[in-house]
């Protein structure tokens, strides 16, 4: 395995996963900690928090992820699809040309039905 | 060799622990959390497997939008702290039984039976590869391809209709 | 990819192309002229069967093996092209009346339909899977259409979460016949298994799992609870399509894997799909006799017509009676969609809103009242029955000849034995039918009337003519590629 082509990857993770740590445990070692009841509140923009965290929120929220879901999976392919369009030549270009329009097609219907309006 | 075999039982233990936490928080956000990382895992290890291009899926896919999905469900339905789940007596020692039935089993294929993993060696490095996967994709599995763009298009309608009311 | 492959599944093309211009034509219509949308996927379904009868004949794959155009192929899209012909006649009234008019309705139903078509032809398990998440997919969604009606939604949210579970039974399954065989063509796993190559217990046990996936969407007891359920809670004329399309896909799948492929696995398979058999036979009838709600009886005799469809899969490894097999399985299938639109159809007319109108007391009076009505709905019980002249009849006895072929002589005696008990249930609505008193509230309904006296005719009609039909199945047999 090409475990080396890997490394920086390794190596960037490694840093990166160390500032947060060292954030986090910089404020954990030397900020003080007085907790006081108002202190542990949820904060919400400076507002004094109402009602229960944990009530259940609309639908629309739902709609929102299933989109994001179906074009992202529409944008892996679109990676394959990059590297070798040049092998492929029009052949390549006409196929993603008729995915993406079949999905042009859903981002159409999704617009004019209002699925992206927060009504 | 060595190294690959460290790293591949490290990340076993990591991936189920996470597995382990994920099943076990009672709190479904932290356990949203532990998928995550176990998703994350699990990429790696389709990184040691030479799949690069599943493990990018993996990521972009599941741990983004996949999660995303779930924490908006979690919130949807409020179901941060789950209840004991009540259900009948038989249920659970019905479930460790099968269970451990299915892992007897699996432990007796792996062990009794030989030639029952199919030799990796002769698969290709560059098999899991963009470039070979955008080579299949685009000529062999073109059908497949297209076909993925229709199911997608009816699972957005499908979704809309659901969910939207009737204006 | 070339030219030829793209006629090879031009049926399929213009259906899903049809669906998504409709998508957009839907954009410009009114919303109190959404009938319009019924009219034009019915168009859509119609030029699509007439280029699906065009093809007959031949014998090709396309898109290096991925689909396979064969007798077999041509048959199935004929029917699922009928049956979506059939689903739209159910529904235009139906949903209006029910307050449920969308046009994502048609669209979905075609999407669905698309998924039934390339599932006939399908010659790889991956797109056995795509098929069958096409065809699954919208008949979730319009499972639900009836929300926010609880029980609409109860079927939606049921018949997903077990739908999804099984489909991913068939991933799995796939994913370790892959890695058994190293490819997922259905001629390359029978070149892998003919040369030895294949690794037979991951074999086994991808095959096991394809069969439950594929058991669960046909209804193979015990992947069956779901079914009363949904089938309950869908709006009728959805459920009528779920029933014959769903189930007829599922099993074109059925034949084409376990018939051609996994045909070597005979030793280990045969006892269970016997087994399975027997089971569904035994449950489905039993259980539908102390059903009161017509729809829930229709749904148990679903089952119960599944587990005589499934009868054929244990000929699996006797390839001088496949064709046989093969064309008393489809013969049936034709013969189950033929008379379960006929008897839906019945059921929708009798429908009232919120679910009433659904007991088979309700259909008391029938006879006296509108006779004409109550004896399509007695050809239709007749037919599920297995009594002569009707298709029903044709379609048991093609099955227990090829079963009995095969030797499987205990198979039969309770394939039989079962067909005595359905009469129980089916006479049952027959004899409230005629012998009671009642003031049954039917409408009337142009396409609704139409479709039950075209399906009462063609129930005895066909029967009568029924072996160039026979014929025409047997030689559906699948194209193997050497």
């Amino acid at each position: 395995m090409a475990f080396w082509d890997y490394l920086p990857i390794a190596i960037l993770f490694v840093i990166s996963a160390g500032l947060a740590a060292i954030a986090v445990g910089l404020g954990h070692l030397f900020g003080p900690r007085k907790p006081t009841p108002k202190k542990l509140e949820p904060y919400e923009s400076g507002m004094n928090p109402f009602g229960p965290g944990t009530r259940r929120m609309p639908v629309r929220f739902y709609l929102v992820a299933v989109l994001f879901i179906l074009f992202d999976i529409e944008v892996v392919f679109f990676l394959p699809w990059a590297v070798v369009l040049k092998d492929l030549g029009i052949t390549g270009l006409v196929e993603m040309i008729v995915f993406v329009s079949i999905l042009v097609v859903g981002f159409i219907y999704a617009w004019k039905k209002g699925a992206l309006e927060w009504e | 060799m060595t190294l690959n075999y460290a790293l591949f039982f490290i990340l076993a233990a990591i991936a189920i622990a996470s597995a382990l936490g994920m099943l076990l928080s009672k709190n479904a956000v932290y356990s949203a959390l532990f998928l995550i990382l176990n998703f994350n895992v699990v990429a790696i290890f389709y990184v040691l497997l030479n799949a690069p291009f599943i493990a990018l899926t993996q990521i972009t896919v599941y741990a983004g939008a996949i999660m995303v999905l779930f924490l908006f469900v979690i919130m949807l339905l409020g179901a941060e702290q789950t209840g004991r789940i009540s259900s009948a007596r038989w249920v659970k020692p019905a479930a460790y039984s099968l269970g451990i039935i299915l892992i007897s089993e699996i432990l007796y294929i792996i062990f009794a039976q030989t030639g029952v993993i199919p030799d990796a060696a002769s698969i290709a490095a560059e098999f899991g590869s963009p470039v070979t996967v955008g080579k299949a994709l685009f000529s062999r599995y073109l059908l497949p391809f297209e076909a993925t763009s229709v199911l997608l298009i009816a699972s957005m309608i499908g979704a809309i209709v659901l969910t939207k009311r009737k204006s | 990819m070339n030219f030829s492959d793209l006629t090879t599944i031009l049926p399929l093309i213009t259906l899903v192309g049809w669906a998504i211009i409709l998508i957009l034509v839907d954009l410009f219509i009114p919303a109190q002229r959404k009938g319009i949308m019924a009219m034009l996927s019915a168009i859509g379904i119609m030029i699509s069967l007439v280029i699906a009868i065009c093809q007959f004949g031949g014998q090709t794959t396309a898109f290096s093996g991925m689909v396979v155009f064969d007798g077999f192929s041509v048959f199935l899209q004929i029917l699922f092209l009928i049956s979506g012909l059939a689903a739209i006649a159910l529904a235009y009234d139906y949903i209006k009346r029910q307050g449920i008019e969308r046009s994502e309705y048609y669209i979905l139903l075609m999407f669905s339909l698309s998924g039934m078509t390339l599932m006939a032809m399908a010659d790889d398990l991956i797109i056995i899977f795509l098929a069958l998440e096409l065809l699954s997919i919208p008949l979730y969604v319009l499972a639900g259409f009836a929300n926010p009606r609880l029980d609409s939604e109860e079927a939606a949210l049921k018949y997903f979460l077990l739908g999804s579970f099984s489909d991913a039974f068939v991933v799995f399954g796939t994913a370790l016949v892959f890695g058994a065989a190293r490819t997922t063509t259905i001629p390359g796993i029978i070149a892998a298994i003919t040369v030895g190559a294949a690794n037979l217990i991951l074999l086994m046990v991808g095959a096991a799992l394809i069969l439950i996936g594929l058991g669960f969407k046909v209804s193979i007891v015990p992947f069956h609870m779901w079914t009363p359920d949904v089938y309950q809670g869908a709006p009728s004329s959805v459920t009528a399509f779920m029933a014959v399309g769903a189930k007829t896909a599922g099993f074109a799948a059925l034949l084409r894997v376990f018939m051609a492929a996994f045909n070597t696995l005979a030793v280990d398979l045969v006892p269970v799909l016997w087994a399975l058999a027997a089971l569904t036979m035994i449950l489905g009838n039993i259980t539908a006799i102390v059903q009161g709600n017509i729809k829930r009886l229709l749904a148990y005799s679903s089952i119960a017509h599944t587990g005589y469809i499934s009868m054929v899969l244990v000929t699996i490894n006797q390839s001088r009676i496949t064709q046989h097999a093969v064309g008393a399985a489809l013969f049936y299938l034709v013969a189950y969609a033929v008379t379960s639109f006929g008897a839906w159809a019945v059921v929708i007319t009798l429908e009232h809103s919120e679910g009433k109108g659904l007991n088979v007391e309700d259909y008391a009076g029938l006879g006296r009242k509108y006779p004409a009505l109550a004896a399509a709905m007695t050809v239709f019980m007749l037919s599920f029955t297995g009594v002569p002249p009707t298709l029903g009849f044709l379609g048991k006895f093609y099955i227990f000849r090829a079963v009995l072929e095969g030797g499987y002589v205990g198979l039969a005696i309770i394939g039989v034995l079962t067909s005595l008990v359905s009469a129980y249930y089916y006479l049952r609505v027959v004899v409230v039918m005629y012998m009671r008193e009642g003031e049954p509230l039917v409408r009337k309904e142009f396409w609704l009337s139409s479709t039950i006296f075209m399906t009462a005719i063609a129930t005895v009609i066909v029967s009568i003519f029924s072996t160039p039909l026979f014929t025409w199945a047997s030689k559906g047999i699948m194209f193997i590629p050497k």
